[in-house]
C-alpha cells in the first residue's frame, strides 16, 4: 500500500500526516508534490492546511489542479481517498464528495478537542465500521460548517454516507456538541462506494498517547488496511 | 467587430436555506444596536469585479455564466449568483 500524502502551496498538516503514519504506524507513506503526483500511488490523502490560501473558498483552487484529475481517477477505480479538514473541503469542491463547508456559525477559527461518533457499521476502504465507536480528535478549521440541501443529505443518509457526527460527553448529538453550525451535527462523511472520506477533524494530530487521544490511528488504519 | 472590454459585478451569496451568520451579526449587533432598528435582514456575500474582452455584453455574461458552472467561481450547493454590468 503506497500511500501519496498530496502537498499543495498552503497545505500545513501533510507532515504531520506523515509522521503519524510513517514512524508511528509504519506504513509506506510519502510526501508528493501536488505537481508530481502521478497514477502510480494505491491511495491518496489530502492533508490539511490553506491549499492556495483559502481565496475564493477552501480548496476550491486545488480541486482543479491537475493532480485532482489524477484522484478523480483513483476514487472511479476504487482506491483509498481520504481528505481531513482542508483535504474534506477538496474533495466537496472536486465533487468527489457531496456537500459544502461553509464558515463557522460562531465567524471564528475553532481548534478544540472534539468527540466523534461513527453512526454507521458500512464498510470505508473495504473495512466494516464498529458502528457507536467513540472518537477524540481535534478540530482545527474556519470552514467547517457541513451543508447540504434536503434532497441531498437525504440521499447522504438513504446510502449511509454520513460516517461521523459530533457528540457532547453523553455521546448524544447535542447542539453544544457542534462546534461549528454543520447540518445534523455532521463531521465527516463518504461516497457510495465508501472509498472516498472527508472529516473535518484531524486524525494525525491525535495519533500519539503524547498528544493526549491515540484514536486517530483508527482512521488511518482503515486506510492503510485497505482491501 | 473588434472586440470590447465589459465590466461585470458577479455578487455570490448563500442560498436562503444557508445561514449566513456574517450578516445576522451585521444587522443584530452592529446595525440594530446603533440606530438602524428598522433593518430586518442582512446578507452578506462576495462581489468579484470582472474585466472580459468580449463581441457583445451578451457574450460576457454568457462567459460569466460558464465561470460560474465550469469552474464552481459560486458553489452550486450553497450560493445563488446574480450578475450585473457596469
Amino acid at each position: 500500500m503506497k500511500i501519496a500524502i498530496i502537498q499543495f502551496p498552503a497545505s500545513n498538516c501533510d507532515f504531520d500526516t506523515l509522521h503519524a503514519l510513517k514512524n508511528v504506524l509504519h506504513a509506506d507513506a510519502r510526501l508528493v508534490w501536488h505537481k508530481e503526483f502521478d497514477d502510480t500511488y494505491d491511495a491518496a490523502i489530502l492533508p490539511g492546511g490553506f491549499s492556495y490560501g483559502d481565496f475564493l473558498r477552501a480548496g476550491i483552487i486545488a480541486a482543479y489542479s491537475p493532480a485532482m484529475k489524477i484522484v478523480k481517477e483513483m476514487a472511479r477505480e476504487g482506491k483509498p481517498v481520504l481528505g481531513i479538514c482542508n483535504g474534506f473541503q477538496t474533495l466537496c469542491e472536486a465533487g468527489l464528495l457531496q456537500g459544502a463547508l461553509l464558515r463557522n456559525a460562531a465567524l471564528k477559527f475553532v481548534c478544540a478537542p472534539v468527540i466523534l461518533k461513527v453512526i454507521t457499521g458500512r464498510k470505508i476502504f473495504g473495512n466494516p465500521l464498529e458502528n457507536g465507536k467513540i472518537i477524540r480528535l481535534p478540530i482545527a478549521h474556519g470552514e467547517g460548517r457541513y451543508f447540504n440541501d434536503e434532497r441531498a443529505l437525504r440521499e447522504l443518509h438513504e446510502n449511509d454516507q454520513v460516517v461521523f457526527k459530533y457528540v457532547d460527553e453523553n455521546w448524544r448529538e447535542s447542539e453544544e456538541a457542534n462546534p461549528n453550525g454543520s447540518l445534523e451535527n455532521i463531521a465527516g462523511i463518504c461516497n457510495r462506494e465508501g472509498n472516498v472520506l472527508g472529516l473535518m477533524p484531524h486524525p494525525e494530530r491525535a495519533s500519539e498517547s503524547i498528544l493526549r487521544s491515540e484514536d486517530g490511528k483508527t482512521i488511518l488504519k482503515w486506510l492503510i488496511n485497505a482491501r | 467587430m473588434p472586440m470590447k472590454t465589459f465590466t461585470i459585478e458577479l455578487i455570490i451569496e448563500n442560498k436562503p436555506a444557508a445561514k449566513d451568520p456574517e450578516g445576522e451579526v451585521i444587522k443584530r449587533d452592529l446595525l440594530n444596536k446603533h440606530g438602524f432598528e428598522n433593518v430586518t435582514d442582512v446578507r452578506c456575500g462576495k462581489l468579484l469585479r470582472i474585466k472580459i474582452n468580449a463581441n457583445t455584453e451578451q457574450e460576457a455574461k454568457d462567459a460569466v455564466v460558464r465561470m460560474c458552472n465550469e469552474l464552481r467561481l459560486a458553489n452550486p450547493v450553497a450560493h445563488n449568483f446574480s450578475m450585473r454590468v457596469l
